[in-house]
């Protein structure tokens, strides 16, 4: 727990000015598939084509979005699963440093659960995937749960954020 | 090494061409910051930029994009809080209770998943975020009144670290498939 508090206390409690917010909250979908987006979306923002290219940059470069882009349907491109291990505490720094050190490996999380550790695994295809669930089975000597997504029901609009 | 099929077959499959592979590829990391971006894009691929538009909005309508913008880090934003909260649903109602738990705006995922029995008995997944613990439980409380889950069997994982995030990677090949 002690590194859960550790995590939280790095980030500073981040006040985006005006325009900011809205460019984290207004455009994570329908973004125009046009010519020059960044144009349009100053159009709607009342600035130039220049500032918002420069606060969208900025807002990457400070960690507050990942990307501008694309988020693909699970499965749809690729394969991939989320999976689980039951890690003895003593053994869970090595083990999670092992398991998040494969490039397959996209999210790697330490939750409150006799299942402790959680991972997403992303691949080109089922093949590959398997082989490193194998691996990591193999490595660590503890079985993994791999518990594939099945179907989809969440309509994803983005998050609405809350400024407080 | 043992050989075992993990994954269940995916039901209907449509074959993206080699264009879409490679935009799909380029484009993961996400757009480029410039005032063209389609256009650069269609550079480095040797398309025009209105060919690079079309087939986004042709893999957007097809659902193989699910979104497309701005893609916000959760937790650099003061969402510290996250529980996958996970339900046992009987099979004959879980589309219907996973429908009305996937359009509230503070769950970011609403999957059906394999029961792994007899260690792990839940079959539908759900991320909850929240600014804290007291938040995402009171976020958790409104779902069960919402979509009526007094009788469901559910448990509450918080995540206490995160040791890797970021986008999925993509890496090109042949045999990608896409359900259509």
């Amino acid at each position: 727990m002690h590194r859960a508090n550790t995590d939280i206390e790095q980030f500073a409690k981040y006040q985006p000015d005006s325009l900011e917010k809205r460019l984290l909250n207004d455009f994570q979908h329908n973004f125009p598939l046009i010519s020059r987006p960044f144009q349009k979306i100053a159009e709607k923002l009342n600035t130039s084509e220049e500032v918002i290219i420069d606060a969208l940059a900025q807002l990457q470069e400070q960690g507050f979005i990942s990307r501008v882009g694309a988020v693909f349907r699970a499965n749809s491109v690729g394969a991939s699963t989320l999976a689980a291990m039951a890690v003895p505490e003593h053994r869970l720094e090595e083990i999670a440093a092992m398991v998040s050190d494969y490039s397959e490996v996209n999210h790697n999380y330490q939750r409150e659960h006799h299942f402790n550790l959680w991972f997403v695994l992303t691949a080109s295809d089922e093949q590959v995937l398997n082989a490193v669930l194998d691996d990591i089975e193999h490595r660590s000597g503890i079985p993994v749960m791999y518990l594939p997504m099945l179907e989809d029901y969440h309509i994803d609009l983005g998050f609405d954020l809350k400024w407080t | 090494m043992k050989v075992t099929l993990r994954l269940p077959e995916l039901p209907a499959q449509a074959i993206l061409d080699e264009q879409d592979q490679s935009l799909i590829t380029l484009i993961q990391t996400g757009l480029p910051l410039s005032a063209t971006p389609y256009a650069d894009l269609g550079k480095q691929l040797g398309m025009d930029e209105y060919e690079v538009i079309e087939r986004l909005k042709r893999l957007t309508s097809e659902n193989i994009i699910k979104r497309f913008g701005v893609v916000v880090r959760h937790h650099e934003l003061g969402y510290h809080a996250n529980a996958m909260t996970v339900w046992n649903i009987p099979d004959e109602i879980v589309s219907e209770l996973g429908s009305c738990m996937g359009q509230f705006e503070f769950v970011t995922l609403c999957y059906r998943r394999p029961r792994r029995l007899p260690e792990w008995p839940y079959n539908l997944f759900t991320m909850i975020h929240g600014q804290d613990r007291d938040d995402v439980l009171a976020n958790i409380r409104l779902l069960i009144e919402r979509c009526g889950l007094d009788a469901i069997e559910h448990d509450v994982l918080f995540s206490t670290r995160r040791f890797k995030q970021r986008g999925a990677i993509y890496h090109k090949t042949n045999t990608i498939h896409a359900a259509s």
